[in-house]
């Protein structure tokens, strides 16, 4: 418990309102004028609305396609199922200036889609809501299919013996019990689309704005602090509605669920019915995922010489000049790896300490632990990486040049993550197994490891793998926050991005191609890690 | 065939085996460097805060270091405005000794919130004419690059019309639909180019010139890359993305640029420039107040405006060197083009105005 409370407030609420009080105290007085000042500006009310309405639009559309395919890979076994888990879930950790330009070469001019019916789509509202669904659909089938997995088939049927049609077996068994997983689905695509800032931009053009884009605009680029703080502070405050109002769904409708293996809940499908689910997931997946990141593939063999191997070559060759731009891709492979690695350690800790502590205690205080841990996600980059450095300037904790802010920040990205991944399925372990484990003589420690930790072992493996890729492709903090130059790929590609030059575009897909694959692999081998241990029970 | 397939394994091998290190924790051996190494003053290292842009060969800093003794450590911290404006919040406690990267456009607000202390770097005699300079010396400049239309050469020739020169020539009718270029309240072509138009149409007349822009089909895009690389028909990225906009607003580099990162090298760059329509940006140094090493700063101020230095910045950042005794690399002479007369607008002046001038260009262009 203490040790997340101490770790959001020195990096978080400490940094974070400490800019926000440069923009709105002059002379120590607060002036709260200047938030009436801001709000009744035309130019920010349309963004508010526009904010709005995209995030509300995009979760509905990505609970709609994804949510069958979470049914999909939870009950559903499959040849290349683990392959294609990992696949889904490289979109989430690709920069969004990658995803940004895939999107473009599909929707826009002369585009896929432009060939083949004429049609674009790129500065439209679709494309920016496409590619949040794009993003955020490993979310719902990583944290829904998660849960799905581990729900024992046996009470649904039990239902059905009882005589209960198949609707009504699935709507007061199964669906209760999936209720707080696909809230929180829902909420963290809903908080990912509100504060969406990269594909806003690149896709929607400059007409379209949301608060994230526009409190980078009023911070990094015009300096204007008073009106940044109450953007800000706006966001603070939609964030924490929608999180209470998660929290008040969650505890209504939290009770023990019996969690088995998921090995033995996914079966072949049968019958034409099952087989067309299945292959429309499957079919969707294809279009939506594999369908944009095949785009950069493409473009990155597709050398002046033909197809091959030439601008993976270039990667190679540095250049010829020798300067300090050209890292080796390798190199940034690596800086990107170490980071991820780091960052994943300290949410895993952090976050898995706040969820025990959550499990373990009710009351008020805690929630408002959990909700606080939320926050995070609602607050952009921009607003955190110059808060840290206006606060960690002092010894011990002058941070502001060392590498370990990188991965720190993108820890606070992480740790929500990590809790929303394993509270469910903490909260869901029965008490009763817990004290018979006491009863029996166990210590509390014991207890936990035996029966705690089988139950959870995959959630953590999911939340670390998500909060693995997150720091990955994780691109705002690493740009933001300054560091000695050794850039991660994330960076590497935008820099490739910003030169013109065809061997530097050519280079920049072919780095995409490699953090793809680098994302992709990690995954992989987090799923194979995962079954390695299952079926203890 | 079969070289292709040892590519791939050789590629699958690698990113596995990075994988596999990183999972096994191999993180503390090979931290990232520049973890705040002490710096006090007599320090060896030389702290140079900048953008992302910043680029220099590894040859001329090491030379740095040979000559004056100091390593220099680079902080890189996003773009140009927002490298800035970090250097703003932390003014006092800096985090570095030296800052580059500030430009004409920003100028006014970093000598504003007194960022710098006055330092007259030795050589200071041979920057070129006409480089706005602060006459306390409280920055110095470092290069000048020129913001201007770039056309795809292939279109006009084949459509047989002669490309546009000036910014008068951008609202004539057989313009209607080609230029795209980049939104001018976060990108830093896209203001040059609205600066450019005020500093040609006048304070008074510049509205109504993108009132015409408008109505002769201009589009507005965010940013560079996506201007470039996906709307421009001449850039090796909008070739593959065939791209419909032949006309657009970059740099007078990019044509050598092209050629540069072509391959094999054309005869003849694809792009040119029309150089009647130009902004001229320069680029300033400046010591940081309150630097830890004032002694390495002042050595490294006078370092980059030394000729090693000035001749190393076109091929790493793709901008003319601002000392008149720098050698332009061959590319930049034969595939390049000289702008005789650039437009200008006082840093004061963008200072005051600029604010409304974007909010002015933003419904006239945008909406």
């Amino acid at each position: 418990m203490a040790v997340p409370v101490a770790f959001f407030a020195v990096f978080f609420a400490y940094p974070v309102s400490a800019i926000v009080g440069r923009g709105l105290k002059t002379d120590g007085v607060w002036q709260f004028g200047r938030i009436g000042e801001v709000l009744t500006r035309p130019d920010i009310l349309d963004v508010l609305w526009f904010t709005t309405w995209q995030a509300l639009a995009s979760t509905a559309l990505t609970l709609l396609i994804a949510l069958p395919g979470a049914y999909a890979f939870a009950r559903f076994d499959f040849p290349g199922k683990q392959v294609l888990r990992a696949v889904v879930t490289v979109p989430f950790v690709l920069p969004t200036v990658v995803v940004g330009t895939a999107f473009l070469a599909l929707l826009g001019r002369g585009g896929l889609l432009d060939e083949l019916w004429g049609l674009r789509l790129d500065t439209t509202v679709w494309a920016i809501l496409l590619a949040h669904v794009f993003f955020n659909y490993a979310v719902v089938v990583r944290t829904v299919g998660g849960l799905w997995s581990q729900l024992d088939p046996r009470q649904e049927e039990a239902a059905r013996v009882l005589g209960a049609g198949r609707f009504a077996a699935w709507r007061r068994v199964t669906l209760p019990a999936l209720a707080p997983a696909v809230a929180a689905a829902a909420l963290m695509v809903f908080l990912f689309t509100f504060t969406s800032f990269g594909v806003v931009q690149i896709l929607g053009g400059p007409a379209y704005s949301t608060l994230e884009v526009e409190v980078y605009r009023q911070t990094a680029q015009l300096l204007d602090l008073p009106t940044a703080a109450v953007l800000t502070m706006v966001q603070f405050v939609a964030v924490g509605a929608i999180l209470a109002a998660h929290a008040v769904t969650v505890r209504r409708r939290e009770r023990a669920l019996k969690l088995v293996d998921p090995a033995q809940t996914s079966r072949r499908p049968h019958g034409p019915g099952q087989w067309a689910l299945l292959g429309g997931v499957l079919l969707t997946a294809l279009l939506l995922i594999l369908l944009p990141l095949g785009v950069l593939v493409q473009r990155s063999f597709d050398g002046p010489g033909g197809y091959g191997f030439g601008y993976y070559e270039a990667l190679q060759s540095a250049g010829g000049s020798g300067s300090t731009f050209l890292v080796p891709p390798l190199e940034a492979v690596g800086n990107s790896l170490r980071y991820a690695f780091v960052a994943t350690l300290i949410a895993l800790v952090v976050g898995g300490l706040a969820a025990a502590a959550l499990t373990r205690r009710a009351g008020r205080l805690v929630r408002g632990l959990d909700a606080l841990l939320m926050l995070p996600l609602g607050v952009s980059a921009v607003t955190v990486g110059f808060g840290f450095l206006i606060t960690l300037d002092k010894p011990p904790l002058d941070l502001r040049t060392s590498w370990i802010l990188v991965p720190l920040a993108q820890a606070l990205v992480g740790v929500p993550f990590v809790v929303r991944t394993m509270l469910p399925v903490l909260r869901a372990v029965d008490e009763r197994l817990r004290e018979a484990a006491a009863v029996l003589g166990a210590s509390p420690l014991r207890a936990w490891r035996e029966v705690d930790l089988p139950l959870v072992r995959r959630a953590v493996l999911v939340a670390a793998g998500f909060a693995f890729a997150v720091s990955l492709g994780e691109f705002g903090a690493t740009v933001f926050i300054a560091r000695p130059d050794n850039p991660t790929l994330p960076v590497a590609v935008a820099r490739l991005l910003g030169r013109s030059g065809e061997l530097n575009y050519g280079q920049a897909m072919a780095l995409s191609t490699i953090l793809m694959l680098v994302c992709a692999v990690s995954l992989l081998l987090l799923e194979r890690i995962r079954t390695d241990r299952s079926g203890e029970f | 065939m079969n070289t292709t397939k040892k590519y791939a394994a050789t590629a699958l091998a690698a990113a596995l085996g990075v994988t596999v290190l990183a999972g096994c924790g191999g993180s503390d051996d090979d931290t990232p460097a520049g973890s705040g190494a002490s710096k006090g003053s007599g320090s060896k290292t030389v702290t140079l805060v900048t953008h992302d842009s910043f680029n220099a060969s590894e040859d001329v800093l090491k030379q740095f270091t040979e000559e004056s003794g100091y390593t220099v450590e680079l902080l890189k911290s996003g773009d140009a405005g927002a490298a800035l404006n970090q250097e703003i919040l932390t003014k006092g406690s800096p985090r570095g000794d030296v800052f580059f990267g500030v430009d004409n456009t920003l100028l006014s607000r970093a000598l504003d919130n007194g960022l710098f202390t006055a330092y007259e770097a030795k050589g200071l005699d041979r920057v070129a004419e006409g480089t706005e300079q602060d006459k306390e010396h409280r920055v110095t400049p470092v290069d000048t690059g020129d913001i201007c239309v770039n056309y795809d050469k292939k279109y006009f020739a084949d459509k047989k019309l002669d490309p546009p020169q000036t910014f008068e020539d951008l609202i004539k009718p057989e313009y209607k639909n080609l230029l795209v270029t980049e939104n001018a309240a976060n990108s830093s072509p896209g203001l040059g180019f609205l600066l450019g138009t005020i500093a040609s149409q006048g304070e008074d007349g510049y509205q109504d010139y993108w009132k015409k822009l408008k109505a002769n089909g201009v589009k507005v895009v965010d940013g560079w890359e996506q201007a470039y690389n996906e709307e421009f028909s001449g850039s090796a990225g909008g070739r593959k993305a065939k791209a419909d906009r032949p006309l657009v607003v970059s740099y007078a580099s990019s044509p050598p640029v092209e050629v540069l990162y072509a391959d094999p090298q054309p005869k003849e760059a694809p792009t040119g420039v029309s150089t009647g329509t130009c902004f001229r940006q320069t680029e300033y140094a400046g010591l940081l107040k309150g630097a830890k090493n004032e002694a390495g700063g002042k050595a490294l101020l006078d370092f980059l405006i030394s000729k090693t230095f000035q001749e190393d910045v076109p091929l790493n950042m793709f901008v003319n060197p601002v000392v008149t005794d720098a050698k332009l690399p061959e590319i930049f002479t034969e595939f390049g083009e000289t702008v005789e007369k650039p437009a200008t607008v006082s840093p004061e002046k963008i200072a005051a105005n600029r604010e409304q001038w974007v909010q002015a260009w933003h419904s006239i262009a945008v909406k």
